[in-house]
């Protein structure tokens, strides 16, 4: 029998952190082994959406056995109003962790850029915490005043803050802050949207910096087995013997060299 | 109690299978399910050559079920015949390679490479909706149908089961096509197409536009297509379509189909194969019958 299996994890807490953006602990046997930029699969309980919802984990406490994470409530019915829904005490499906997780490891004795943009500032949460680097700079991107996880960041490192709207740290996007505070770094992690990732890779290309990127991606199975959510890589990817690498499996988190954005 | 099924010569330890291209070569589920306690692994579609499938996105989200446009990404017949083949071997399970191809040649190519392999049957793919190409050009037509499956008899050493496609008008001429051009068995129903239009992007959910609908939103369809397949063909039927848990497989099963597949529920749990065949026992047992294939066709 396989050790992996679908589970359900009892919810500890939940919270709104900001308009839409939910924070809750789930108590789950994926705590055990779960990393920095991994992700769960969180199942509705609603028998007409059969997929999963693939969402990162934003801490993990294995002492507890607990993660947390960090989400956006993208609309109604969309599955995600319902685990908003959830409070202390009911139970949620989960499979995980999932995916690759982002190489902690390789900041030893360096300057990093800890980046992350909208909802791909959670995971960069507890990337922060594991980290052990000689300079740990958080570079947070929002949409407006409602910095999220922003006081929990500074308890980490040094943080810096850009929003769309100018209304809380450097006006503009994640860039223009490293830039506004003319920031170095050796090595850089990234999670975010795609066109900010697009423009990291550029950015770390440009001044030769190692980076790693988490890419997200529509997912079915969430274990590499349906190749929905697949990215282009530069070189053939062993796995699917043409291009492509599974995000889900292979990544989200990959040397920004190796895949096309 | 006897839960063994024969399909086509083929002894299957119980009739549940996985639907070809929820379950890749059955790596990743291994992790989650015991591939001994399956009748048979079904591979995700394997072509001559490497495919790199369609542009991203490729899954969507719809009531009750799903869509999918991935274009049959594959990692061609050589590296499956290195790498996937033995991983399966080290399973006590029978295995069935799904093959496609954009040509006849393509196809046949496929089937001639497996004819030494250590596999038990070969499922052909000639419904694949998401490939311009190939796939449904043969699966759409009762004459091209049984042409392709005269030519891949020619190759073949293991057992044929065809996959055919529920976007026809008439399904039981499909399958009486693919019965005249020598086919063992046959499988369906392959997704039915369908398109989504994400209203807030105002543009198509999938990159291809359209894509193949599956999940319990399709079961009805798939158990009349069975049911209307069994009443026209004498060769084994593999019934799917939105199994998602025991009771869908027996009505499958009830309706005509010798064994079933069950596809996108792996996605739903991925240890849902384990609790079908548990079900399908427990059923038995309740109703005081000794053998599974006291279900097959049982209601006309």
């Amino acid at each position: 029998m396989g050790e992996k299996r679908k589970e359900n994890a009892v919810v500890v807490s939940q919270e709104e952190l900001a308009g839409g953006i939910y924070s809750m602990w789930i108590e789950t046997e994926a705590s055990m082994s779960a990393k920095p930029g991994q992700f769960i699969s969180m199942y509705t309980n609603d028998k007409s959406k059969l997929l999963p919802r693939p969402i990162s984990i934003c801490e993990i406490d294995k002492e507890a056995g607990r993660l947390r994470v960090v989400y956006r409530v993208t609309g109604q019915n969309t599955g995600t109003e319902q685990f908003a829904g959830l409070r202390g005490g009911d139970t949620i499906s989960v499979v995980g962790p999932l995916g690759n997780g982002f190489p902690v490891g390789q900041a030893k004795g360096k300057k990093a850029f800890l980046i992350g943009g909208g909802i791909g500032v959670p995971p960069i949460l507890e990337l922060a915490k594991q980290m052990d680097c000689a300079k740990k700079q958080i570079v947070a991107g929002y949409r407006d005043m409602h910095t999220f996880l922003k006081e929990e960041f500074e308890e980490n490192g040094e943080v810096y803050i850009s929003t769309e709207d100018g209304s809380a740290g450097t006006k503009g996007n994640v860039l223009d802050a490293i830039r506004e505070h003319r920031l170095e770094a050796d090595i850089i992690y990234a999670c975010g949207p795609t066109p900010m990732l697009r423009a990291i890779k550029a950015f770390a290309e440009e001044k030769n910096i190692v980076c790693y990127v988490s890419l997200e991606e529509r997912m079915a199975c969430g274990i590499g087995a349906c190749l929905g959510c697949v990215c282009r890589t530069s070189k053939k990817d062993y796995h699917s013997n043409v291009h492509n690498s599974r995000i889900c499996k292979d990544g989200p988190v990959f040397l920004a060299t190796e895949v096309e954005l | 109690m006897n839960m063994k099924v024969n399909i086509a010569g083929v002894e299957w330890k119980n009739p549940v299978t996985v639907a070809s291209g929820t379950f890749g070569s059955g790596a990743e589920f291994a992790e989650f399910v015991d591939l001994d306690r399956l009748g048979a692994v079904t591979t995700k579609g394997v072509a001559n050559v490497p495919w790199p499938g369609n542009p991203t996105p490729r899954v969507a989200e719809v009531y009750g079920g799903m869509m999918n446009a991935i274009g049959l990404q594959n990692p061609g017949i050589d590296l499956f015949c290195e790498r996937d083949i033995p991983f399966l071997k080290q399973f006590d399970t029978k295995i069935i390679v799904n093959v496609c191809g954009k040509s006849e040649e393509d196809y046949c190519e496929v089937v001639e490479r497996l004819a030494d392999e250590d596999v038990d049957m070969l499922e052909i793919n000639i419904s694949c909706p998401n490939v311009k190409e190939g796939g449904i050009a043969f699966g759409q037509d009762p004459k091209a149908a049984e042409n392709i499956t005269r030519a891949v008899k020619r190759y073949a050493k293991q057992p044929v089961i065809m996959k055919l496609s529920p976007n026809v008008t008439d399904i039981a001429g499909m399958a009486k096509a693919v019965e005249a051009g020598g086919a063992d068995a046959v499988s369906l129903i392959n997704t039915l197409t369908g398109m989504k239009i994400d209203i807030h992007r105002r543009t198509f959910a999938l990159a291809n536009r359209t894509g193949g609908v599956s999940g319990p939103a399709v079961h009805p369809v798939a158990v009349r297509m069975v049911y209307e397949t069994a009443q026209a063909v004498k060769i084994p039927i593999i019934g799917m379509g939105g199994i998602a848990g025991a009771e869908d497989a027996i009505e499958m099963m009830l309706a005509g189909a010798s064994a079933v597949s069950v596809g996108t529920a792996n996605f739903h749990n991925p240890a849902v194969t384990m609790e079908i065949v548990d079900g399908i026992e427990q059923y038995l047992k309740e109703n005081h019958m000794e053998d599974v294939r006291e279900l097959i066709g049982a209601v006309r």
